[in-house]
């Protein structure tokens, strides 16, 4: 789709949710033709979720898995955030530390997650403490690289105007660096995501994860395995179109080149 | 008619308060263990509400002095008064006008333009806000982000925001040289009215004669890296000015050859 022909209203709703039924429909025929008794039809998923929900198990597990997301990145923020600015501000600090931030950073947060037992036992805070580190490196990276990539001009005409250092960075570098901090902060979201599932299927004894291994593992109930799934993808697509609406905010989409 | 006269005399004959004074600046780089000279023992001298083009070839250090006069970076050697003072850093009553990619892309043209002016109470920071944007003439675009505003719009509101806090210079570094020819135009036009009006003092950096011929009282030809100063001409043709006057063509000419360059392409 060019941007010369403008799109009709429905269109963009209308298309994907076309592809959406297709995938189900093939997913249906799929299971049907092959005659597998293993994995779940459309209509089983259905069912199971139906029961999940009846069952009052489903909201506390979806509360239980975006309690530990929201508290572990929330940390991840309001350390990576200073952490980052600090590390941009001041290069010489950036020096010393950045080596090791860069070698523990392609760590994957799964490899922590025996760590976090030993640390925290198995239950909530194992798995924030995963969360905060799945989430706190690309929140402190995409911080500092803000900071570092903020035009020389733009502190300049804040240092003519006479702006203190505080007011230089409150007034000047963090709105500067603030497009490049958001696409940290979605690609950290996205991850956090990923992790806490991971985390609970090990380190936890409620939320998303583990209801796709007990489901699994205690009566092989694949069409709850399914709709555990299909529920994860679910708020991961919505937590992530929360943060492409503020990429639209009007103070912020100078920084972003496809946003119009 | 072109003279080469010493800046204090030139002073003299317009009878100017001195308002900025440089001496012997001298700008050495040094970068990976390799020395460049830049600014060789330049003085110069501008009057209060002068209007003063630094002209020379791109990369011959004319920024860098305009850099060194605003405060931004310290020269090697010698030093730079204004107003009797020691200039040792930026300061508000001087601001510096970059092309227009100087402006805050996350503020509105009001809150660009009023950026300066966090000191002053709310409702002396929107009179102020409006006289501006009046002044450069962006009415309507108050609430307007500056990707939605033409090269030309995001230029005014440099000079907006540097106006606003009231300075008694300017230092404009090449502000129109990303501008198509015909905005350059007028936007040339556009700062002589607001420096008429306001009678700021201005150096202006540029590579392009004309510009420098249309604009300014005085023309200081730099020579290229390491930058002296190789004349000083003095534009004495009343604004607005006949561009195909003889004496404007005369002048334009003087610095052509100065700079040792061709009439013919």
């Amino acid at each position: 789709m060019t941007t010369l022909t403008r799109s009709r209203r429905w269109e963009p709703y209308v298309w994907p949710l076309l592809t959406a039924a297709l995938l189900l429909l093939f997913w249906n025929f799929s299971v049907k033709w092959s005659g597998t008794n293993v994995f779940p039809s459309p209509l089983a998923v259905e069912q199971g979720l139906a029961d999940l929900i009846r069952g009052g198990l489903l909201w506390r597990y979806i509360g239980d898995s975006l309690r530990r997301v929201a508290f572990g990145y929330l940390l991840a923020v309001l350390v990576g955030i200073p952490g980052g600015l600090l590390l941009g501000w001041y290069p010489a600090v950036a020096q010393v530390v950045n080596p090791v931030i860069q070698m523990l950073r392609p760590i994957s947060p799964i490899a922590w997650i025996p760590v976090a037992i030993i640390l925290f036992g198995v239950g909530d805070t194992a798995s924030v403490y995963l969360i905060f580190l799945a989430s706190f490196f690309p929140i402190l990276t995409s911080a500092m690289n803000g900071v570092r990539n903020v035009p020389s001009m733009y502190r300049r005409a804040g240092r003519n105007f006479g702006l203190s250092p505080s007011k230089l960075l409150a007034n000047v570098v963090f709105p500067a660096a603030l497009p490049q901090m958001l696409v940290g902060l979605r690609i950290a979201v996205g991850i956090a995501w990923l992790v806490v599932v991971a985390a609970e299927m090990i380190a936890s004894e409620s939320g998303l994860g583990y209801l796709v291994i007990d489901a699994r593992n205690s009566g092989k109930r694949y069409d709850l395995v399914v709709a555990a799934m299909l529920l994860i993808g679910l708020i991961g697509l919505v937590l992530d179109l929360g943060f492409r609406r503020t990429e639209k905010l009007k103070s912020l989409r100078w920084g972003f080149r496809d946003a119009s | 008619m072109t003279s080469v006269t010493a800046p204090a005399s030139a002073l003299a004959t317009r009878a100017l308060k001195t308002k900025l004074r440089a001496d012997g600046i001298k700008m050495v780089f040094e970068r990976d263990g390799v020395s460049t000279d830049v600014l060789d023992d330049i003085s110069l001298e501008v009057g209060d509400g002068e209007f003063v083009c630094l002209l020379g070839p791109s990369g011959c250090g004319k920024s860098t002095m305009l850099n060194v006069i605003a405060g931004f970076i310290s020269p090697t050697k010698g030093q730079v008064r204004i107003d009797g003072e020691r200039v040792t850093g930026p300061d508000r009553r001087r601001v510096f006008v970059f092309q227009e990619r100087g402006v805050f892309p996350w503020l509105t043209v009001e809150g660009n333009i009023g950026f300066g002016l966090f000191d002053l109470s709310e409702a002396e920071r929107r009179q102020r806000i409006a006289h501006y944007v009046e002044l450069v003439g962006l009415q309507g675009f108050e609430q307007a982000y500056p990707r939605e505003l033409s090269g030309g719009m995001k230029q005014r509101v440099e000079v907006a925001r540097a106006l606003a806090v009231n300075p008694d210079m300017l230092f404009l570094d090449e502000p129109f040289g990303a501008l198509d020819s015909i905005t350059r135009l007028i936007m040339r036009g556009e700062l002589l009215r607001i420096w008429e009006a306001e009678r700021k003092t201005i150096v202006f950096v540029t590579h392009d004669i004309d510009e420098a011929v249309q604009l300014s009282d005085r023309v200081i030809v730099m020579t290229a890296r390491p930058a002296k100063i190789q004349r000083i001409v003095d534009i004495d043709i009343p604004h607005p000015r006949d561009i195909s006057s003889p004496k404007y063509l005369s002048l334009r000419d003087g610095i052509f050859d100065a700079i040792g360059l061709a009439h013919k392409v």
